[in-house]
């Protein structure tokens, strides 16, 4: 059963095993063990962005595309629903149709693109789309009539995805995990209040409901991506990485395969897009199309592990705590130094970028092969260790 | 007896790299059940008149037939599905996926499994096990879960080998199979060549330097001198020629080609 789901692919690494349930936990059950807004949205968005980026090493990671298109299909899925729903009102058919119009143009961009220039050599595929997604950036800009330009789109969504919608009329409980275990460690005497204060009314609403479809929609289509690596197209896919000349000589036609590569990530990346639009409630070139996020969903591969597909859940997960979370993490520090001269102007909340940096620097350092391929490293290690000590 | 129709012919096959003549209007038919060996010093155009074969070069001019077909156009991948199986004699593996894994690829190209997206691996055993018993007729059964970048030179070899054994192709092209095995290695790839050969229905082309391994093994000789046929026939004449003796053996100051 588990060897179906996970396509007898597994994480092969006790440490990441607990770490991909540990996420898988928390995921799941998202609104009802963090509490707050801000909680929320950033669970949305690593459903979300586990799904871009493991789509980028479908790409990347095994059949080594360097593709900095990625952003640009992202970006065609939000677009394509915020703008139906602005042409027809807030509606499921209209949604309905975004999705289409969403599919239908990535799947046509990304056949041109892959028809065009995988014959030649990666650089120049890579220089490629680099110039294709900075046009269709500046197209977005240009075209404000229809995008709204720089200031975007707001999307409204139905009102069964709204917050006015309840899905059941009487609150439900949640547990913050976040209190319990500061009042674990800050008054640990006192268990019994910290436990009362942890449990929080969740309203059931119509947000609740968009962010359970996020996460259904990250996991089937994470374990899709997972079992289509694990069949004979996936290691295909491998071999082209490996060996592009000698795919070749056993009778594969690895353009066809290389085009089917970019089609599947830009399909599903458009998608991916779509609920975004709908999550985020707003859509912009700066939070869809920049050249920025498209280096941090090249960073949550890289972090996580290439050519791992796991590397995906862990990279997003890191990365997007890191991004949402290192500044107040730096202002408590900030705090206990306050008054030390140098140190004090190092920590503050403000220099954020400056430690996400060093943070990168450091596990690009310590695990060169990424996250998982690392854990996987050490667990070879110590199982061999095991078999001959 | 064999078919008179050749099922390989190259005809003035010619391809020329900036007006060099690497391989210049070479024509010769291949019948099955044959074994013909390609020999000449080095830059003769072997292995170059292998790649307008195969499809890793594209001819400038001349044409290739395989069972009377016209495949000069076609890309390397179409050749190889019509049964053009090639080994090379750089060894060309795919060197972060198990030696297992390398072969399975060559048993999956010919069951056309490629575009299969569902079906997880594991659960073709039919595939699975053909790739291993290539594995054990070239002796790599043991080393099955390694990576193949982890093999030894001549273990690697035998790679190369099992993975042409399992394309199961009309045309076996081998390009120096035994470069750099250790002796005792080497009988177990020519025994294997020797077992094709039995089967009489197939074409075997093998380039080698080692001349008892050419005159133990082929029905026929050919040799490449500067991208030319200089001499076609029958081993003992063909070594026995003047033309082979100066071009191929040589005096030792005109050994290079």
């Amino acid at each position: 059963m588990l060897n179906t789901i996970l396509s007898g692919d597994y994480p092969r690494s006790r440490i990441l095993s607990v770490l991909l349930v540990a996420i898988f936990i928390c995921l799941a059950l998202g609104p009802f063990l963090f509490s707050g807004t801000r909680a929320f949205t950033t669970l949305g968005m690593i459903c979300i962005f586990i799904v871009v980026v493991a789509s980028y090493d479908v790409m990347l990671g095994y059949t080594h595309i360097v593709s900095f298109a990625h952003t640009m299909f992202f970006g065609i899925g939000a677009y394509a629903v915020a703008m139906a729903i602005g042409a027809m009102g807030s509606s499921f058919s209209a949604i309905g149709l975004g999705v289409l119009a969403a599919v239908l143009a990535a799947t046509a961009l990304a056949l041109l693109l892959g028809m065009l220039s995988l014959r030649v050599k990666a650089i120049f595929f890579a220089l490629v789309t680099l110039a294709v997604a900075f046009a269709f950036m500046s197209l977005v800009n240009q075209l404000y009539t229809i995008t709204g330009g720089e200031d975007g789109l707001r999307v409204r969504v139905p009102r069964e995805l709204g917050p006015a919608f309840r899905l059941i009329e009487s609150d439900l409980y949640g547990f913050s995990i976040t209190t319990f275990l500061s009042g674990l460690f800050t008054q640990p005497w006192n268990l019994g209040e910290v436990i009362r204060e942890s449990v929080y009314n969740v309203r059931v609403n119509g947000r609740v409901v968009m962010y359970y479809v996020c996460f259904f929609f990250s996991l089937g289509m994470f374990l899709l991506m997972l079992r289509m690596m694990n069949s004979p197209f996936g290691r295909v896919l491998q071999a082209i990485r490996e060996n592009e000349f000698r795919a070749e000589a056993l009778g594969y036609r690895t353009v066809y395969y290389r085009t089917a590569t970019v089609v599947l990530a830009a399909v599903v990346t458009a998608l991916a897009g779509v609920l975004f639009a709908l999550f985020n409630r707003y859509v912009n070139p700066e939070n869809t199309l920049d050249f920025e996020l498209m280096v941090f969903i090249l960073l949550m591969c890289v972090i996580g592990g290439m050519g791992t597909m796991y590397g995906a859940v862990v990279g997003a997960t890191l990365f997007l705590l890191a991004e949402n979370y290192l500044q107040d993490l730096l202002r408590v520090i900030g705090g206990l130094v306050d008054g030390v001269p140098l140190v004090s102007g190092l920590v503050g909340p403000e220099r954020w970028l400056l430690w996400f940096g060093v943070l990168f620097v450091l596990s690009v350092y310590f695990f060169p092969k990424g996250m998982v391929g690392q854990l996987r490293v050490w667990a070879d290690a110590r199982r061999r260790r095991r078999e001959t000590g | 007896m064999t078919s008179q129709s050749p099922v390989l012919e190259t005809r003035e096959l010619t391809i020329n790299f900036g007006g060099h003549y690497a391989v210049n209007r070479v024509s010769c038919a291949f019948h099955p059940g044959t074994l013909t060996s390609i020999v000449g010093p080095n830059g003769a155009g072997k292995t170059t008149w292998f790649n307008l074969i195969s499809g890793q070069l594209k001819a400038s001019a001349g044409s290739v037939l395989l069972f009377g077909e016209d495949i000069t156009r076609l890309p390397a991948p179409a050749r190889a599905d019509k049964g053009l199986g090639r080994a090379f004699q750089l060894t060309n593996l795919f060197p972060n996926l198990t030696v297992l894994e390398n072969v399975r690829l060559a048993v999956a190209a010919r069951h056309r499994t490629g575009y299969n997206f569902w079906q997880m691996v594991s659960r073709r055993r039919d595939i699975i096990d053909h790739a291993m018993q290539y594995l054990e007729q070239v002796q790599l059964g043991k080393r099955a879960d390694s990576l193949a970048a982890g093999l030894p030179h001549g273990d690697q070899r035998k790679l190369e080998v099992a993975m042409l054994l399992a394309l199961e192709p009309e045309v076996f092209m081998f390009d120096e199979p035994t470069a750099g095995m250790s002796v005792d290695e080497v009988p177990v790839i020519l025994e294997l060549i020797a077992e094709i050969k039995r089967r009489q229905d197939k074409v075997i082309l093998l380039v080698e330097h080692k001349m008892d391994v050419v005159r133990s093994l082929s029905d026929r000789i050919v040799v490449l001198h500067n991208g030319e046929l200089v001499a076609d026939g029958e081993p003992a004449e063909v070594i026995a020629s003047p033309v082979v003796q100066e071009a191929y053996l040589g005096t030792p100051q005109q050994a290079a080609g």
